[in-house]
């Protein structure tokens, strides 16, 4: 690796960082696993002029479960996440394995993903699906916002330069099971998303569609809510005829651009075969629990 | 099970490779692991377009860089006569450009620093005024009149490269004027990339006090680049020592010569110091030798119960900016004339024309011995387009036209002459060990669920181990190989040889022909390849050509060092040399075997206790140049199933069973096809290197670039065959290439045999999801 020359800071609390991203503001990248900065380093396509290694801060490593949710810390690499074993988020554990390669599971953690916001990773469509909120600190305080007003567009969040995401807040199913999945179509193991569908729903014992969320990966120039699609499977039962109108809901929803991995028109497909094989099994898993 | 290199007679056991422990435990020594004193770092600095002219180039900033020790363009290469160097196609290629450039990519100047890092910083910050020009990306485009010209320097003023045919043209076309049938097929074999794990790199280091080159280089025929580097260079051959250290794959990208050497060895020369140079991942994929780019059309003539009457094959080969291909001289299109296979043609004509587009230069050959892989994929697809006409059983094709056991040594109607097969047993043999007849009712049956399923067949004839001499040469030196072998007192041996192997196992399986020969274990006899010094002169490890022609000369020479250990045995016995027998471990004495003395004591005699006026020691070097090329075969099949919702192909099975005669280490071969397959899989569905219409490399990188892991390969299965070869000393054929030769078409004839009730005969590689989901939809399949 040849990167172009850098200082490197390795801060051990909040206040130290604060301080540097006042001192250094646009010219400084904060290195949260750093799974996709370095590559970009490695080929000069970033070319920060300070990186502020994080991984030293301590309480952003951890996971705190309360009746109201999950509070994940920014710094949770997603091999633990991909073991934690959260029964009442089961699309966390869904998604994980997805990310990338084990290589990457190792080092790579969920705020750093989030914050380089590439429209095609996995956490971004899982977490809208779960309606997750980022907090972000700063000298000045806290703030919380959702993370569909946290991305703004390709690789570009919310985050003002002085800023960091600190953790991200899962709100806790309110009725029902959840039953969750995340399909991904790669080209092969490490890529990221040619599409990418996480669903999570949440199923009341007659069947009924309690809460319910679509995240898309790879579909628009943002991690994606299908938020249409959502609105026309709540207070719903579940059956093959539903699952079918809202798998022509979401795909209508995104806005994927052609390129090599395909053209939009496959890409809409896939999103709509996803959603609909996503929601069958989910169906399928359902029925089974009930004859159980 | 894996047997300890401590057995004796090895040959066709599979012996624990002897270089795996160092290379699992990270302990082998490649190129980037050499680290001299007072070295030096080299980084290029390439061009941003495909096609333009230079301006000018600023240096003066690049020079403000601390460590920076000089900088290096065209013009000073001009200055020495070195800005262009010859490749091994016989075109010459730009060293660092002037005038203009030709290929995204394309070396403009070398900058040599005190650290890596320093000289990519004044890479930066070289500031080359380019005047764009248009580029030219499709070969067929480039033929056309009034196409940009590409190559000002030559005399010739087009794109046009070479035209080169094979084959009696008017006979051919008479036949597939009166042949019944005739079925007709565009296949595009595209450019892909070799990809080794460790990308290419030299280290020059030239010590001005003794007048000596030591140059450490990535490469696959040391002792051709050494003669190559004293031609172009003008140092005295003697004074230079080329060594290969362990290399992690070549596949054919590490045999040409490449910029970036010639810059380290001209900067060593210049400063006095050693200069490291090694590519970075997207300099390995985007500037050095790629593969394929073949647009071919072929014809096939047959009688209606499909008997072949004639092939006519018409190809355009894309050779990027220069042909830096690395072919034997006079083949300008390799060995492309295997393209008639495994089938008796009466009558044949094969054409190739060589083009220039704005693209990096090539083509190599990929794990195939020199175009074979694109002869083999055409063959075999387009005889399935034939049995697809007739509505035959590929299998069935395939036997009405296999070349029959006694038809050996058959003269093919493009001039080779094949040494051995029997090409229905080793079809049968991968047929049975599938319950062929029961996976055909098995996909019948699936198929009238919806499903889409299919089954490919590819029974390929290889033509590997160039030499002969007499046919064969690199720049005129002759393609032979050579082993020399020497006993020491105690009865380990040391032999060296003129190949370099890149993970293909030699340190143990020519051990083995060794040890075989002379009555030793695999861990008596210590392999060494790659330092020109030591090693006798050979042509190199690629082509499948190291078993059959330094795996001649390691048998050989062993049997010559038998002839003087038969005398000094004699001498051990007390009986007349005549009445010496070698019992396969032993030299006994005639009818009585208990008196017996092994190769230990013979080499101990060798040093102290000679026959009265013998030479002492005991050693022997073999140059051996083969009576003919060998002649590899394998009926591979594949099973696949096709998403309809997403055009995913999933390879449900895979049988390869070869015929690479005599094995030498069933384990080794088993590993080779393995990779092999794991390379065609990659071709048929993962990889291309393509560029935008303005001639942008789209797959600089591993990201896009997809090589394929574990976990996409599907699950091998092997088998095999063995028709020996009747002029090779031990009658092996080599095997490396078989499995990336083979397995495309297998592939893609299964993906074919899916599609074929909805009336698909062809389908273009590589088959990318998002591409079968576009015939899938074109044919109204879809989910």
């Amino acid at each position: 690796m040849f990167p172009n020359a850098f200082e490197y800071y390795a801060p051990e609390t909040l206040d130290e960082v604060y301080g540097l991203l006042e001192q250094y503001g646009d010219e400084a990248k904060i290195l949260a696993g750093g799974q996709s900065l370095l590559p970009m380093m490695k080929l000069r396509l970033a070319a920060p002029s300070v990186l502020i290694d994080i991984g030293h801060l301590a309480n952003l490593s951890s996971t705190t479960e309360t009746a109201e949710g999950l509070t994940v810390g920014a710094l949770m690499r997603h091999k633990a996440i991909e073991t934690g074993h959260w029964q009442r988020y089961p699309l966390l554990g869904e998604t994980a394995p997805w990310i990338a390669d084990p290589l990457v599971r190792n080092r790579g953690t969920i705020g750093g993903a989030l914050a380089h916001a590439d429209p095609a990773a996995d956490w971004g469509a899982a977490l809208l699906a779960l309606n997750a909120s980022v907090e972000i600190e700063s000298r000045i305080g806290t703030r919380r916002m959702t993370l569909e007003e946290f991305f703004i567009d390709l690789y570009t969040t919310a985050l003002e330069p002085q800023e960091i995401l600190t953790r991200v807040v899962i709100p806790a199913p309110k009725t029902g099971e959840t039953f969750a999945r995340y399909l991904k179509l790669e080209r092969k193991v490490g890529d990221f998303a040619v599409v990418g569908v996480a669903i999570a729903v949440d199923l009341t014992s007659d069947g009924t569609i309690a809460n319910a969320g679509i995240g898309m990966a790879a579909m628009s120039g943002v991690p994606l809510a299908a938020h249409q699609t959502t609105s026309i499977l709540v207070g719903q039962h579940l059956t093959p005829a539903l699952i079918k109108e809202a798998s022509e809901s979401a795909c209508l929803e995104g806005d994927p651009q052609s390129d090599r991995r395909g053209s939009a028109e496959y890409k809409h497909s896939m999103a709509r075969i996803f959603v609909e094989r996503g929601l069958t099994q989910i169906l399928q898993q359902w029925r089974s629990t009930q004859s159980a | 099970m894996a047997m300890e290199a401590t057995e004796t007679r090895p040959l066709g056991k599979s012996i624990k490779r002897k270089e795996d422990p160092r290379l699992v435990r990270g302990q082998g020594r490649y190129l980037d692991d050499i680290m001299l004193p007072g070295m030096l770092y080299m980084a290029l600095a390439r061009s941003p377009y495909a096609h333009a002219r230079i301006k000018g180039i600023r240096l003066d900033q690049a020079y403000q860089v601390l460590g920076v020790k000089a900088i290096l363009t065209g013009a000073d290469l001009e200055k020495m006569n070195l800005s262009w160097m010859p490749t091994l196609a016989g075109d010459r290629q730009m060293v660092l450009a002037t005038g203009k450039v030709l290929f995204q990519y394309q070396e403009v100047a070398a900058v040599v620093a005190e650290t890596r890092a320093a000289a990519e910083d004044a890479v930066q910050l070289i500031e080359v005024d380019y005047e764009p020009l248009t580029p030219v990306v499709d070969p067929f485009v480039a033929l056309k009149a009034g196409a940009p010209l590409l190559r000002e320097d030559r005399a010739q003023k087009d794109n046009h490269i070479f035209h080169w045919e094979v084959g009696d043209r008017k006979a051919t076309d008479d036949a597939l004027a009166s042949s019944p049938v005739v079925v007709k097929e565009f296949i595009r074999m595209p450019r892909v990339h070799p990809a080794p794990v460790e990308p290419c790199g030299c280290i020059a280091d030239y010590q001005k006090s003794t007048g000596k080159l030591t140059w450490y280089v990535t490469s696959q025929a040391p002792h051709a680049h050494r003669t190559v580097l004293a031609l172009v260079s003008g140092l005295p051959e003697h004074m230079i020592h080329v060594i290969s250290p362990d290399i992690g794959g070549g596949f054919g990208n590490k045999v040409p010569v490449y910029p970036g050497y010639v810059c380290s060895v001209v900067m060593s020369l210049q400063l006095g110091r050693p200069v490291k140079w090694v590519e970075t991942r997207t300099e390995n994929i985007a500037t050095t030798n790629f593969a394929r780019d073949y647009h071919m059309t072929a014809e096939i003539g047959a009688t209606p119960d499909g008997v072949v009457m004639a092939l006519k094959v018409a190809t355009i080969a894309d050779h990027g900016a220069f042909d830096a291909a690395a072919d034997p001289s006079k083949f300008p299109a390799g060995l492309f004339s295997i393209v008639t296979g495994s089938y008796d043609f009466p009558v044949a004509f094969a054409e190739v024309d060589g083009v220039y587009t704005n693209k990096a230069p090539g083509g190599v050959a990929y794990r195939c011995s020199f175009r074979v892989t694109e002869a083999s994929y055409l063959i075999e697809r387009v005889i399935n387009t034939l049995a697809l006409r007739l509505n035959l059983d590929p299998a069935e094709i395939r036997r009405r036209n296999f070349i029959r056991p006694e038809q050996f040594p058959y003269q093919s109607p493009l001039g080779w002459t094949y040494d051995s097969g029997n090409y229905r047993a080793t079809l049968n043999e991968a047929l049975n060990l599938l319950d062929y007849e029961q996976m055909r009712k098995q996909q019948a049956e699936r198929r009238a669920h919806g499903e889409l399923v299919g089954i490919g067949l590819s029974t390929f004839t290889e033509i590997v181990g160039a030499g002969p001499s007499n046919t064969f040469d690199i720049l005129g030196i002759k393609m032979f190989d050579s082993c020399e072998i020497r006993i020491h007192p105690t009865g380990k041996a040391i032999a060296r040889l003129g190949t370099r192997h890149q993970g293909q196992g030699h340190e143990t399986t020519f051990a083995q022909v060794i040890a075989d020969e002379l009555g030793l274990t695999t861990a008596d006899v210590l392999i060494e390849e790659g330092d020109t010094d030591t090693a006798p002169y050979g042509l190199g490890t690629y082509a499948s050509r190291s078993t059959p022609t330094a795996g001649g000369a390691a048998a050989l020479a062993a049997r010559r060092i038998r002839q003087k250990a038969t005398q000094i045995a004699a001498h051990l016995l007390e009986v007349a040399p005549e009445d010496v027998e070698w019992n396969g471990e032993k030299f006994a004495a005639k009818g009585l075997q208990s008196r017996a003395v092994g190769m230990s004591e013979v080499a101990l005699a060798a040093y102290t206790n000679l026959p009265e006026g013998m030479e002492p020691g005991l050693e022997a070097t073999y140059y051996y140049d083969p009576p003919n090329l060998t002649f590899p075969n394998g009926a591979y099949v594949a099973m696949v199933s096709i998403d309809r919702g997403t055009g995913e192909v999933k390879v449900e099975r895979f049988i390869a069973v070869d015929d690479c005669g005599t094995v030498i280490n069933p384990m080794v071969v088993d590993g080779q096809v393995h990779g092999g397959l794991t390379e065609g899989f990659g071709i048929a569905f993962m990889q291309e290197i393509a560029y935008d219409e303005d001639g942008n490399n789209l797959a600089p990188n591993f990201m896009e670039y997809l090589v394929p892991t574990a976990v996409e390969a599907p699950h091998w299965e092997t088998g095999r065959t063995v028709t020996p070869s009747p002029h090779h000393p031990i009658g092996a054929k080599g095997v490396g290439e078989s499995p990336n030769v083979g397995s495309p078409a297998a592939f893609v004839n299964a993906v074919v045999d899916a599609l074929s009730p909805y009336g698909v005969t062809n389908v273009e590689i590589p088959l990318f999801p998002w591409k079968v989901w576009n015939v899938l939809k074109e044919h109204g399949l879809t989910e």
